[in-house]
């Protein structure tokens, strides 16, 4: 690992900013929850036990699609052990994680959309007892059609899943252009055009999803969840419980692994607590492995259709992206996740102009969701293969194909996505010249090939999931005379190490070591509003809320500390537990004197810093997904050794380069870009989220092919390459300390640098994810006979797009705002003016 | 169903327990003794979070019933510490970023432990090879096989010493 660009001139690191040696900020160290990790010490939410707690079970629908005709729950409630059984009449209210989407009822009341959807909930003295009686509960079930993919829920209007959507069952359709892209199409030199499959897959926890709700002492409601989002979950209790959500207090437990999968308000989070509120006792739930692959809210399943138009040296004039996406059986984060699969294509790369269309469609399996990633992955395969295919029609080489059309630094891309900074060019140099890519590619023999592929993404989403104009994230310290530092804030430990992020800016701002600050996180009886791990925002946006809130207390400390010394507060330097004259370091307090000093002369110390992200300059209908205060870079070469027998796949070695801005600690950010390499190479070559159907006298129903750890396969020690990591630090200035993200950017280039690997070894194009050894014959079987050497979808159906919102991109004289857009029923504004979209 | 009463070795106590005798290892140290060190990520065998010592082995305690535990001699994360001073493996893997989400961490930890005691100069391959049973979707492994090779070299001189 190297890393570069250290330079801090412009980063927001506040007082640091001046060129001040950082002591915390950039150097490995252990994390501040690593002890507790390794002892077995870190509660997860299934480790609370409390007395007379209850067990919970969910009994879940057989059918795929069908109206409940009746529950009978009498001899359940007569079973052994049974307290309480809860059916949909128990939750009238529906909620969803989207206001668009408010599809979900914990219980389904009327009708099942998916096997595995829940109908009843039993709560026992044990959870054994509450298992044996869901065989006591008689549903009646009327079957119903069912839809199992997109093509047949375009095609099959009725019966509707849900009857709400654009049409039959359609979820969501939008369409935008950007400039004229079959004008700009037409002058090309060349125009590419690919349809590309990417296979569903899912998060895969090990933790499997877990909650207690306890009945405070003063009757108040607690749920401890495994939870990404306590917000949300903390919204979606008061509403689908209609009670003050002042009464409701959420805590979110560390996740033992999160990826996306618990970012929603789930069933089993309202059911116990309800449970709790009926029983007056403490109720926990634990999700069984196969549940939580009927949980998923995973990766969707994406058909991809890219035109492009290029000049004769490659360089893209325009992009035409259809994407249709399976969104299985309710909203979810889907709305978002359609607009995610078009809105980062144009910030990696100079698209001119730029259309974008995309269709989700309702089907009857587990719903999806986001997953790492979040709708970016699969278009960026898409357009990542494709640019190799171009590569190689113009006799170009992939590198030099993308170095020559970087996206510009400090620029709005024709979307209107406001670009920082960018190290995507060290990043492709740096895995070029380390993985000896000038003397691979196309070098290698037979069965052996590399591949690249780069990629950007989010720090951050710039809207929040409700309208509101409230800060996004928020942290509270409270320093007392013993020289403690308690922060308090709402984000999620998740193992990303959020925890340690919030204490390392704190202690970087106040000279003092991580370990001296005590923290409280996610918890929203206690800490501030953070709106959860998901978007890869934490660091950015908790930590310039943690910067502003360390920067006051230091204000604080300041004044008393310089009189005291006799020195202007301007020469004050805080560092290792001292507050001291910079011009003379001898002279100075500890911490601790200098916190004494501050409560004498201010009272009782605390401090607030919160953050809410810049103005989109997207003002189109839809260009509320996309913006991100900053965007991260990343560039992939992936080396393959393929056995053209048997299509066997070996990946001896990846080299990952990472514009990261700034490392807060190397350690963690090297282990989310390694997790990052291991979770892409699991969808590139195995993972599935597949599904088969019953015959019809089992309903036809659609059941999850393989919802075990053993047979949903994923990477082993024994199947994880070596990786080399370059971590290229641009600081961006909108990051904390110049920070950026790097829980999901890694993820993207890798599996269509496996892919386009694939093809320089073999000579064959797997134009779908994952990409397996029995494709990889019948590639070459295609070949030997002369058929086209490719594995792939054939062509993408007809979808009945609406008229695209146009709008012209910025050097065509655009605004942001769409020429064509009818007038909305309302434009919102919050207090500052400015205009709030979803 | 009666609960079994029997006197399991546990951390080195030995510890009187009753519990019914359908449950396995698994439920017995985490429901019955307290001990929520132990993960659970599958209960089939599939994912290694729950693994044990079962006298110097490690074991999926998922798949073995308590009362086949009757004289063996069982370790968990919680016994691997010496009083207050953590065990090499458990240092390195906290220093090194061998544990993010730290979930699937305690059966990483025994399971390593078994090894380095059995080879405490195990090359890299045998180490993937030791912890291929275990399942981790954070770290994409290579710190945690870097963290029990720090681990090895740590413990290096002690092994020497021994005669």
């Amino acid at each position: 690992m190297s890393t570069t660009g250290a330079g801090n001139g412009n980063s927001n690191g506040g007082s640091k900013k001046d060129g001040a040696a950082l002591n915390v900020i950039g150097k490995p160290r252990r994390r501040v929850d690593g002890r507790a990790k390794v002892t077995g010490q870190t509660r997860f939410a299934d480790d609370l036990f409390f007395p007379r707690m209850l067990h919970c079970k969910l009994l879940r629908s057989i059918h795929p699609h069908a109206r409940i005709r009746s529950i009978d729950v009498s001899r359940a409630l007569a079973a052994p052990g049974v307290k309480l059984v809860l059916t949909g009449r128990d939750f009238p209210i529906p909620y969803g994680i989207l206001p668009v989407s408010q599809d979900e009822h914990p219980l389904c009341p009327d009708k099942v959309r998916f096997v595995g959807d829940p109908v009843a909930a039993v709560i026992a003295t044990t959870e054994d007892e509450a298992f044996d009686a869901l065989d006591c509960i008689a549903v009646e079930y009327e079957p119903l059609a069912t839809i199992s993919d997109p093509a047949q829920a375009l095609a099959t209007p009725e019966p509707r899943i849900h009857d709400y959507g654009d049409e039959g069952n359609v979820h969501k359709r939008v369409a935008l252009e950007f400039g004229d892209v079959e004008a700009a199409l037409a002058s090309a030199d060349h125009v590419f055009e690919d349809v590309l499959f990417y296979q569903g897959n899912t998060h895969l926890p090990i933790e499997q999803h877990a909650a207690v709700a306890v009945l405070d002492p003063d009757g108040k409601l607690c749920l401890w969840s495994a939870t990404q989002t306590p917000h949300y979950v903390h919204r979606a209790l008061a509403k689908a419980l209609a009670l003050p959500a002042a009464h409701i207090r959420v805590i979110a437990t560390p996740n033992g692994g999160g990826f996306g999968g618990k970012s929603d308000p789930f069933h089993h989070e309202i059911v116990v607590a309800k449970a709790a509120l009926v029983t007056g006792r403490p109720v926990k739930i634990c999700l069984t492995r196969e549940e939580v692959f009927y949980c998923h809210r995973g990766r969707h399943p994406v058909l991809m259709k890219i035109r492009t138009g290029v000049r004769k040296d490659g360089s893209i004039v325009a992009m035409d992206l259809e994407t249709l996406l399976d969104g299985g059986a309710y909203g979810s984060y889907g709305v978002a996740s359609t607009f995610y699969t078009g809105a980062l294509q144009t910030v990696t790369y100079k698209v001119p102009r730029y259309r974008f269309r995309g269709c989700r469609t309702f089907t009857n399996k587990p719903p999806c969701g986001p997953k790492r990633g979040h709708g970016t992955p699969q278009p960026r395969f898409a357009q990542e293969v494709q640019l190799d295919k171009i590569a190689v029609a113009l006799g170009r080489d992939p590198a030099d194909l993308r170095l020559q059309q970087i996206a510009e630094p400090n620029s709005l891309t024709a979307n209107y996505m406001r670009i920082g900074s960018i190290g995507l060019r060290e990043c492709i140099e740096r895995v070029v010249e380390g993985s000896g890519w000038r003397k691979k590619w196309q070098k290698l023999p037979l069965g052996r090939g590399v591949g690249l592929g780069c990629s950007s993404y989010l720090c951050g989403a710039g809207l929040p999931i409700y309208w509101n104009d409230l800060p996004h994230s928020g942290v509270q310290l409270r320093l007392d005379r013993s020289g403690e530092v308690t922060a308090f804030c709402g984000a999620t430990e998740i193992g990303q190490g959020s925890d340690d992020v919030l204490a390392a800016i704190i202690a970087e701002v106040l000279g003092i070591d991580p370990f001296d600050i005590r923290l409280v996180t996610g918890d929203t009886g206690l800490t501030p509003v953070d709106l959860g791990s998901y978007s890869s925002r934490v660091t950015l946006m908790m930590g310039n809320a943690a910067i502003q809130a360390a920067e006051r207390a230091r204000e604080l400390l300041t004044g008393p500390v310089a009189r005291k010394l006799g020195v202007p507060a301007s020469r004050l330097g805080f560092a290792d537990r001292r507050v001291f004259d910079v011009e003379n370091p001898d002279r100075g307090l500890s911490f601790v004197e200098a916190v004494w000093l501050a409560e004498a002369e201010h009272g009782t110390l605390g401090t607030t810093g919160s953050y809410r992200p810049p103005q989109s300059a997207a003002r189109y209908k839809g260009g509320g997904v996309g913006p991100s205060p900053a965007y991260s870079y990343s560039a992939a070469v992936v080396e393959v050794e393929i056995d053209p027998g048997t299509g066997w796949i070996h990946v001896p070695t990846v080299w990952i380069a990472h514009d990261i801005g700034r490392s807060i600690n190397p350690t963690l950010v090297r282990g989310q870009v390694e997790g990052s390499v291991y979770m892409a190479l699991g969808e590139a070559l195995m993972e599935e989220q597949e599904f088969r159907r019953l015959p019809p006298k089992l309903s036809s129903a659609m059941v999850h092919k393989f919802p075990s750890l053993l047979e949903y396969k994923s990477p082993s020690t024994l199947e994880m390459p070596d990786v080399v990591t370059y971590l290229v630090e641009d600081p961006d200035p909108k990051g904390p300390f110049g920070a950026k993200e790097v829980g999901q950017g890694p993820l993207l280039p890798v599996m269509p640098a496996l892919a386009n690997a694939v093809y320089d070894a073999v000579g064959v194009r797997i134009d779908e994810v994952p990409v397996t050894p029995e494709k990889i014959v019948r590639a070459l079987d295609a070949q030997a006979h002369g058929r086209p050497a490719r594995v792939g979808p054939g062509k993408f159906p007809t979808v009945r797009w609406p008229e695209a919102l146009k709008v012209p991109p910025p050097w065509e004289g655009g605004d942001g705002n769409a020429i064509n857009e009818p007038p909305r029923k309302s434009k919102p504004t919050d207090k500052g003016g400015r205009q709030v979209r979803p | 169903m009666n609960n079994v009463h029997m006197r399991l070795h546990v951390n080195g106590e030995s510890c009187e327990v009753a519990f019914a005798p359908h449950k396995t290892l698994l439920e017995v140290l985490r429901e019955d003794m307290g001990l929520i060190g132990t993960k659970h990520g599958c209960e089939l065998g599939e994912c290694g979070a729950c693994a044990v010592l079962a006298d110097g082995k490690p074991v999926l305690s998922c798949l073995l019933l308590g009362i086949e535990c009757d004289g063996m001699d069982i370790m968990t994360v919680e016994g691997m510490a010496g009083d207050a001073r953590l065990h090499p493996l458990q240092e390195a893997f906290a220093d090194l970023g061998a544990a993010q989400c730290g979930y699937c961490t305690p059966g990483f930890l025994v399971t390593a432990k078994a090894l380095l005691d059995k080879k405490p100069d195990a090359t890299r391959d045998e180490i993937k090879e030791a912890l291929s049973g275990n399942l981790c979707r954070c770290t994409g492994y290579i710190q945690i096989f870097e963290a029990v090779e720090a681990a090895a070299a740590k413990m290096a001189p002690a092994h020497r010493e021994k005669p």
